[in-house]
């Protein structure tokens, strides 16, 4: 519960990898503290309709484009890597990082409603990493993003900014960080059919990752069958299909990343 | 269960207009919810109630109206009733047809004191 104003929603933590001691408070949504005072009782007649027609992802939506231009300012391009838990988010990121670091800057925001473990795994690899833990919540939204990003130093221009979004098929599609790109990573120990249980995320996605493909032999994983599922969601998605832990197909996935940056 | 961020943000857009209103208490919410935007009545209906407490709109009772999805066929230039993000289109069979409905979310309207 909240101190400040006794909302509901469970506190936000915001902090650096390593800074265990250190927290900032963030609430995952502005808050406006009203005031009445302005008017008096007798300027209110009862029951007043007034039309309003607002979208209610409005002020996350408006946040995300600041923060993409933010990002496009600084030739920085977003990703937001959302799954369920275990599909191997980030072991991927540690691999992308080690493999790629020595050409490009990396900047990592990791998203879990508890614990450090994550950005001081990420840290280790020697990029600033910075950890929300969002509490109760189940998906990282644009207040959180740009409140991290205060955490962020960029010395130089150009780079990526990885987001690990909460291990969630669910929630976290309905919430714009200002990413350029949105990556949805899959297992070939999940289910075919996560596609089509789970349309939205999939429907919201630029690139599939189908991790864990090592494992392929001692599985009955219907590869073809989950594309198929994938896009009949969305015809537009891309797909590849890697192992972070053999190393397969791992350099498609980096030229994915290096066709993003700036032509110059 | 993003219903409580949703919740939280039409008590937050609902407050906002009020206020600016110079009124000073919500007693009505009229909230549009597409039936492929995500969000669960049930949910939101339970997120809700967390939500209003404490605020002006503590005593609002809150109205969810459905709207059905819809995409168009660019072949058959035609619309049609869609019931998920699955399936395929009846007059040309493709998949991933635009959504012309069914993806909303908005706060509508309000009744104030």
């Amino acid at each position: 519960m909240c101190d400040t104003c006794g909302c509901g929603h469970d506190e936000v933590i915001i902090r650096k990898a390593g800074d265990e001691g250190h927290v900032h408070h963030h609430h995952s949504h502005e808050h406006k503290h009203s005031h009445n005072d302005a008017h008096s009782h007798s300027h209110a007649n009862d029951g007043r309709e007034l039309i309003v027609e607002e979208d209610i992802l409005q002020k996350n939506n408006l946040l995300a484009e600041r923060n993409r231009g933010y990002f496009e300012a600084r030739n920085i391009i977003a990703i937001n890597l959302v799954s369920s838990p275990g599909s191997g988010k980030t072991s991927l990121l540690e691999r992308t990082i080690k493999d790629m670091k020595d050409k490009n800057n990396f900047y990592v925001i990791e998203g879990d409603q508890q614990t450090m473990n994550d950005a001081n795994r990420i840290s280790k690899t020697g990029v600033q990493a910075v950890q929300i833990n969002t509490g109760q919540g189940c998906h990282l939204d644009s207040s959180m993003i740009r409140k991290s990003l205060d955490q962020i130093e960029i010395k130089q221009e150009g780079g990526f900014l990885m987001i690990e979004n909460v291990g969630n098929l669910v929630c976290p599609a309905l919430f714009d960080l200002g990413e350029s790109k949105r990556v949805v990573i899959m297992s070939v120990t999940e289910g075919e059919d996560k596609p089509v249980k789970y349309p939205e995320m999939f429907s919201t996605a630029d690139l599939c990752l189908i991790n864990k493909t090592d494992l392929l032999p001692y599985l009955d994983y219907d590869l073809p069958l989950s594309l198929k599922y994938a896009r009949q969601v969305n015809p537009d998605l891309e797909f590849i299909e890697l192992s972070v832990r053999s190393g397969e197909n791992m350099d498609k996935w980096y030229s994915w990343l290096e066709k993003l940056k700036p032509q110059t | 269960m993003h219903e409580l961020s949703i919740a939280m943000s039409i008590v937050e857009i609902a407050t906002d207009h009020a206020l600016k209103d110079g009124a000073e208490i919500v007693t009505e919410i009229e909230i549009e919810v597409g039936d492929l935007s995500g969000v669960e009545t049930e949910a939101l209906d339970f997120a809700m109630e967390a939500a209003i407490k404490d605020t002006i709109c503590r005593h609002a009772k809150w109205n969810i109206v459905h709207i059905g999805a819809k995409a168009f066929c660019p072949e058959k230039k035609k619309e049609y009733d869609v019931s998920d993000l699955y399936s395929s289109c009846p007059f040309c069979g493709e998949y991933g047809h635009e959504l012309k409905q069914g993806k909303e979310m908005r706060v509508k309207s309000l009744i104030v004191e």
